[in-house]
């Protein structure tokens, strides 16, 4: 039965204790770097020291950090802890979807990578109905024509559209 | 009324237009999706507005936030699930309305109050702004630090109950903004010897990272919801009506949004709450509040919509931003060279009220497209979760990627996606990290600027402003103090069931004292000691 102390804690447990513990951890280690990572400048005061700002972050990182540790009322990593962090490796595939579709929009081009991303990964979802997969190609042709013709976000053409005949080319690589 | 004239003129163009439908529209319909929010479409679309003018950029980015909360009362109403975080509260009173078959009363009473509400702090900020303009000036570089220092402050103990971790990850957000090279000695603060590193952490990275990308990663990975949709039958209008019954609430409830959207730190979720309480207390069926009450719906739509108005109002004349939407607005500004703070109010007065006067207009049109489309626009809240992940992930490189093409940026914004991820997890808030950024930056050049014309450290505080702002922070310090002690007691009395004898240490020692002291402790002791020998004779 959780104690009174676990019942008024705000948020979930599973996790509390490894996150705490990861961020003090990387807090220290930041506060142990300081002196290689930050110069102290002579003939300068306090307070426009390279060094201040940092140190007063990090202190409070440290600080603050290492009493929410202290005040939580669990001291041990329970099996709900180890699930909660494979649960946070999970979106690992995710992040790397969208590392794949960063790496390949300036080799391939923007619009025909987003035309095969959205629906693959839609389909990774378990959309496999066509009308799913068709509202997902339009969404990409829509999100492309908006953000690339129309507004004009700088996004660069790809080295594929430099084999395109001329007219084509600059069109794909102003537009597409 | 030339300055308003100025400001009409300034507003007169087809892109101010355009980009007041596509805001007003593009806000609603961002709102009224569960689990997009203004928060995602701000920091996708800040990218693109760099390219515009900054009237028409933030014209985009202020009709969004404003219009989002509009948006957000639909699903708050008609399926128990606030559209964004603001319209929690509308849920208590809006659903049960839907439940007792009221959903079209509880929809139009929710956009009148938002209307209202939003109308209010308009008129009160252009009627308030020639004053904001006297004020401005006296706030030098000390008083900002010391504004800036409070909005941090505010921020960390509005968290109740995680003030420790919210402190931290403050901390986390002004470390992140010292990282690169430093502009006065030219040294490097932590980049480990890596170019990337040395221009330092985009703000519009961790932004997207924190609150698009991982609300991408929450949505992959949910289970997508069964909506069970309400029919909506007849007109929007008699909202308008019911709402002029309770003009004591409507008026309360924004004064409390203006009051509180003003302080850095604050905004709609105190305001809000204050609302709240104050209109239960005061209404003759204080019973009906969570059950449905006209009342309780306009205390909490009244209130979460004159914030966004009055949000802009440390942003425009300090340069504080008080919470995250208002954060990545002041990117925009930075882009365009427009630097926000007194300068601003005293120079471009004329900007800072056609802010103000297309905030007006744009919920006027929001009002009037909400009374006639809601049937229509109420669709798209059936769309899945994870598809609608799989559009943000989709929209979120076009956030990054277009800052610089760069894919650093695009791992670094993953990263600070997972991180995002995480907090959202446990829990945890996410805002104080890019407040964090903003303030600790500001802070950073303001302190080193004030000190170098203060001798002695009294000097800080010897102007009148410098030494307001220096007693709220005590103030609120003491009070947050207070808090913790009073919960660490009440925790103390929960544990030991009892409320009768005092939890404090020194009284603990005190009462043992006696306990050894006094014949009856005396008599206690030997009986125990005589029930533990024979306990102890038995083995």
């Amino acid at each position: 039965m959780p104690s009174e102390r676990e019942r008024r804690f705000a948020g979930p447990r599973r996790g509390q204790l490894v996150f705490a513990l990861a961020v003090v951890g990387a807090a220290l280690l930041l506060l142990v770097l300081i002196t290689e990572q930050t110069a102290w400048v002579k003939k300068t005061k306090l307070f426009a020291q390279p060094r201040f700002w940092p140190a007063v972050a990090i202190g409070g990182m440290v600080m603050l950090g290492g009493l929410h540790l202290y005040k939580l009322p669990w001291r041990r990593v329970s099996r709900y802890d180890l699930w909660e962090v494979k649960r946070w490796g999970q979106v690992l595939e995710f992040a790397g979807w969208f590392m794949g579709y960063v790496l390949l929009v300036p080799i391939i081009g923007y619009l025909p990578v987003t035309l095969v991303f959205v629906p693959l990964l839609s389909w990774r979802m378990g959309y496999r109905s066509p009308f799913m997969l068709w509202t997902s190609a339009a969404f990409a042709v829509v999100v492309v024509v908006v953000f690339k013709t129309f507004l004009s976000v700088k996004i660069p053409g790809a080295l594929i559209y430099e084999y395109l005949p001329g007219p084509l080319r600059s069109f794909f690589i102003l537009y597409l | 009324m030339d300055l308003i004239l100025s400001a009409i003129d300034i507003l007169m163009r087809w892109d101010v237009a355009l980009a007041l439908l596509a805001g007003s529209v593009g806000g609603v319909l961002i709102g009224a999706i569960p689990g997009v929010g203004p928060a995602v479409a701000i920091a996708i679309l800040l990218p693109a507005t760099f390219s515009m003018d900054p009237i028409v950029g933030l014209t985009v980015l202020l009709g969004i936030y404003g219009s989002s909360m509009y948006g957000g009362s639909i699903p708050a109403i008609l399926i128990n699930t606030p559209g964004t975080a603001v319209n929690a509260l509308t849920t208590y009173d809006g659903y049960p309305m839907t439940a007792r078959g009221e959903p079209r009363r509880a929809l139009s009473l929710a956009y009148s109050s938002s209307f209202f509400g939003g109308i209010f702090s308009v008129i009160c900020l252009i009627l308030f702004a020639p004053v904001l303009a006297k004020i401005a000036p006296m706030f030098g570089s000390r008083e900002i630090f010391m504004a800036a220092l409070l909005g941090l402050i505010l921020v960390v103990v509005a968290h109740r109950g995680q003030a420790l971790i919210a402190g931290t990850l403050a901390c986390f957000g002004i470390f992140l903004q010292t990282i690169g090279l430093e502009p006065v000695k030219y040294t490097q603060r932590y980049t480990f010897g890596q170019d990337f590193l040395g221009g330092g952490i985009n703000l519009i990275v961790v932004v997207l990272g924190l609150f698009a990308i991982s609300q991408a990663f929450v949505l992959l990975t949910d289970e997508d919801e069964k909506v069970r949709m309400t029919r909506l039958r007849g007109g929007m209008f008699q909202g308008l009506r019911e709402l002029a019954r309770h003009p004591r609430v409507a008026g309360v409830s924004a004064t409390f949004g203006v009051l509180m959207g003003m302080i850095p730190g604050v905004g709609e979720f105190t305001a809000q709450f204050m609302s709240y309480t104050y209109a239960q207390k005061t209404s003759k069926r204080p019973q009906d509040f969570g059950n449905g009450s006209s009342e309780g719906l306009i205390a909490a739509e009244t209130a979460n919509n004159a914030v966004p108005a009055a949000a802009m109002v440390p942003l425009l004349a300090l340069g504080i931003p008080g919470e995250a939407l208002t954060a990545m607005m002041l990117s925009v500004f930075y882009v365009h060279n427009v630097v926000p703070g007194p300068g601003l109010f005293q120079n471009d007065m004329d900007f800072v009220v056609a802010l103000y006067l297309a905030l007006l207009v744009l919920n006027i049109l929001v009002l009037a497209f909400l009374l006639f489309a809601t049937k229509s626009l109420i669709q798209v809240v059936r769309i899945p979760n994870r598809f609608l992940g799989v559009c943000i992930l989709t929209l979120s490189f076009v956030g990054v990627y277009s800052l610089r093409n760069s894919a650093t940026d695009c791992v670094m914004a993953a990263a600070f996606g997972i991180l995002g991820y995480i907090l959202k997890r446990l829990s945890l808030p996410s805002v104080p990290i890019i407040l964090g950024m903003v303030l600790g930056g500001i802070m950073e050049v303001k302190l080193r600027a004030a000190m170098a014309r203060v001798k002695e450290p009294f000097d800080f505080i010897d102007r009148p402003v410098a030494f307001i702002l220096f007693c709220i922070i005590i103030i609120v310090l003491a009070v947050h103090i207070l808090r913790v002690l009073k919960d660490r007691k009440e925790l103390k009395e929960a544990e030991w069931q009892t409320n009768s004898a005092s939890t404090s240490f020194g009284s603990l020692m005190w009462r043992r004292r006696n306990s050894f002291l006094k014949d009856h402790g005396k008599k206690v002791r030997a009986r125990h000691s005589k029930l533990l020998r024979r306990l102890t004779d038995l083995f």
